[in-house]
């Protein structure tokens, strides 16, 4: 029930950056997603804080974590 | 109401390096110890630290602790504490060899040493040239440092309380500490910690400023707590300042672009640097150019709708320029400030980074205070280390790459003090019946207010009246106003008011609860600011130009209670050294 809640506290992170890049996706994609969609963004979320920044500014396309890719894509267009 | 209670030998609010150093000192010494946390201890914001760890191993080039110490008391305009300095620059390679051994993934050199890279206000021979004392895992030595001490931690049985947030200091009648009380965020739960030993390692706290290069969990949640329980706060006047952080939300622009080319300009299109700097001009010294962008600010040459911020350009340099060199600023610029800098300049404003004052402790993280008899009286069972404390290493400004050195030596000092401490006290002492009211009471208001205050509204304002009456550069007038301003603020604080009063997962309740220890941190360094009539370091006024020793050199405490002001002397007496007497800072 507070899933979205839940999700916006694991939002806050130790890097700036990052706290801005999540905060406007949870404004503005968060309550669109899907259930595989709200497990994809919630694996990225799990991430450690330098990898997730590079993940998103690099825009690499890592075949370990394609299943990640469309989250990604909303992460790295906000 | 009844409050849960769990016992512990040792309690630490904070998991970033600090609070994990402490941590690990105190369980592998087999005590009973508990880490709160806000947030997954390694999403701390340790992991921003970037430059490295500075220690004299002279790796690369000769080194001496010694001369790292001229470094750091010469950093802090003569504010520093010289025995915490001799003892942290001492100490320093001891402490980076632990790390290794505990498995940190040190950058080598060719014959296996840990690599060393120069940084800026690190000398060789007591100001000669340039030292290589910096020890880094390429620029993530703040995140190697987090996931090294937490893998550790967790093999020695540190229980970790993940995201629970500290509330206040429990205090008996004798001002002893005896623990804290704290929210479990998942439940909104509130438990009493008790414990013999209560250790405070919760970061700074520039979320005060509208431009910060901090995470938002730096709310400053260890200060409040001791200001609200009589703990005077030390040198809160002083904050470092980057010159360039992004418009509106302060992440920060690296000072690489100004060495590749680029260069500031005002709403005029003048690239105003050249009056204030004929010769270094972009390039002159951090406080220079961000005394220079708030003078043009307040001046009336500031751009956009509300003439608040200056333009970074760097078009100029060209595409390929920009693209090679400098392609992690591209893409702070173009996510940030929506303005790709291959085309159009990124609008930018001084941005707070560091903050040098806190909760005033000895070097052996023991924290002091004008309690009893004398000026640094211990305050039994109460300890604080990394940037919420004040030892005072970084006097009136912090060197880079002092600061991740500074939470590895006050953190393990700070559990070898408490393993002393608590074999002395071998009992937890009585906790009176009302050790929990405090934070009740401040829940029980949140829940109960009515017709009450926006919190994200009064969060904006607190943060704009700091950013402009209190930021890089400060006005007579604008302190004094300033003053009056955030007096204001803090009264609409005491009113805000939450639309959501579930119990779990509320952060629409945390973010009150956080307000609440923000504004004690705001009126602390305002309040501070308008007193000290100087320059010193970080703390730059316009009416008082220099470096007033006769009168000044001197820390300051801020009491909240009665927003008294105390002042207290700076330990010039290193440990065995000579003193560094107080000269003019040159550069």
């Amino acid at each position: 029930m507070k899933e979205r809640e839940r999700a916006r506290w694991r939002c806050r992170r130790g890097l700036l950056e990052l706290d801005v890049v999540l905060q406007r996706f949870m404004d503005k994609h968060y309550a669109a997603l899907d259930e595989a969609g709200i497990r994809q963004f919630e694996m990225l979320l799990d991430f450690p804080d330098t990898d997730l920044w590079h993940m998103i500014v690099q825009k690499d396309e890592d075949e370990g974590k394609a299943g990640l890719q469309p989250v990604l894509r909303l992460l790295q267009s906000v | 109401m009844t409050v849960a209670r769990r016992k512990f030998d040792a309690v630490i609010v904070g998991a970033g390096g600090g609070g994990m150093r402490a941590a690990l000192q105190l369980s592998e010494a087999g005590l009973k110890v508990a880490v709160l946390s806000k947030v997954f201890p390694t999403r701390s914001h340790t992991v921003a630290a970037q430059g490295g760890i500075a220690a004299a191993l002279g790796n690369v080039t000769e080194d001496n602790w010694h001369w790292h110490m001229y470094d750091t008391v010469k950093g802090s305009d003569y504010l520093g504490d010289q025995d915490a300095i001799e003892f942290m620059c001492r100490q320093a390679s001891e402490v980076v060899y632990e790390l290794e051994h505990y498995g940190m993934p040190f950058d080598r050199l060719e014959n296996g040493k840990i690599y060393q890279r120069p940084f800026g206000g690190q000398s060789q021979n007591f100001g000669g040239a340039q030292a290589t004392r910096s020890c880094a895992v390429a620029d993530r030595t703040g995140h190697a440092m987090l996931h090294t001490l937490y893998q550790r931690n967790v093999r020695a049985n540190t229980q970790f309380f993940v995201e629970w947030m500290g509330l206040d200091l429990i205090r008996d009648e004798h001002g002893d500490v005896l623990g804290v009380s704290a929210l479990d965020i998942e439940t909104g739960e509130v438990m009493i910690l008790q414990a013999r030993a209560t250790l405070f390692a919760t970061g700074g706290g520039a979320r005060i400023f509208s431009a910060s290069t901090n995470a938002f969990i730096n709310t400053g949640d260890g200060l409040a707590m001791a200001a609200r329980a009589g703990v005077p706060l030390q040198d809160m006047e002083f904050w470092q300042f980057h010159p360039t952080g992004v418009y509106g939300v302060g992440i920060l622009i690296s000072e690489a672009v100004r060495g590749e080319g680029g260069y500031l300009l005002n709403k005029d299109g003048e690239r105003f640097m050249e009056r204030y700097a004929p010769h270094a001009k972009d390039l002159a010294s951090r406080d220079v150019v961000s005394r220079a962008m708030t003078t043009e600010i307040k001046e009336g040459r500031g751009c956009g709708r509300d003439a608040d911020h200056l333009l970074l350009k760097l078009d100029h340099l060209g595409a390929d320029v920009i693209k090679a060199r400098l392609p992690g600023i591209r893409e702070i610029a173009i996510k940030f400030a929506h303005a790709d800098p291959v085309r159009e300049p990124i609008p930018v404003v001084p941005t707070a980074h560091y903050m040098m004052g806190g909760i005033p402790t000895n070097f052996h993280g023991q924290v002091v205070a004008p309690y009893k008899t004398g000026p640094e009286e211990v305050v039994q069972g109460f300890y604080a280390v990394g940037e919420c404390a004040c030892v005072s290493v970084h006097g009136a400004n912090r060197l880079g790459t002092n600061s991740l050195l500074d939470i590895l030596v006050f953190g393990r000092a700070a559990g070898n003090q408490i393993i002393e401490d608590l074999k002395r006290n071998t009992h937890h002492k009585h906790l009176p019946g009302d050790a929990a009211d405090k934070a009740l009471a401040r829940l029980a208001r949140l829940d109960s207010q009515k017709d009450g205050e926006n919190v994200a509204q009064v969060g904006d304002m607190l943060r704009k009246t700091m950013q402009a009456h209190c930021g890089v550069f400060r006005f007579a007038d604008l302190l004094k106003q300033g003053v009056d301003k955030i007096s204001e603020v803090a009264e609409r604080v005491k009113n805000t008011e939450i639309r959501d009063k579930s119990r779990v997962f509320n952060t629409a309740r945390v973010e009150a609860l956080e307000l609440d220890n923000l504004v004690e941190v705001a009126v602390a360094t305002m309040v501070s600011a308008q007193a000290r009539k100087e320059s010193r370091g970080a703390h730059a006024r316009d009416d008082f130009p220099h470096r007033d020793d006769d009168k000044w050199l001197k820390h300051t405490l801020y009491f909240s209670e009665d927003r008294r002001l105390d002042y207290k002397p700076v330990r010039l007496k290193p440990l065995t050294v000579e003193s560094f007497p107080p000269k003019a800072r040159i550069y």
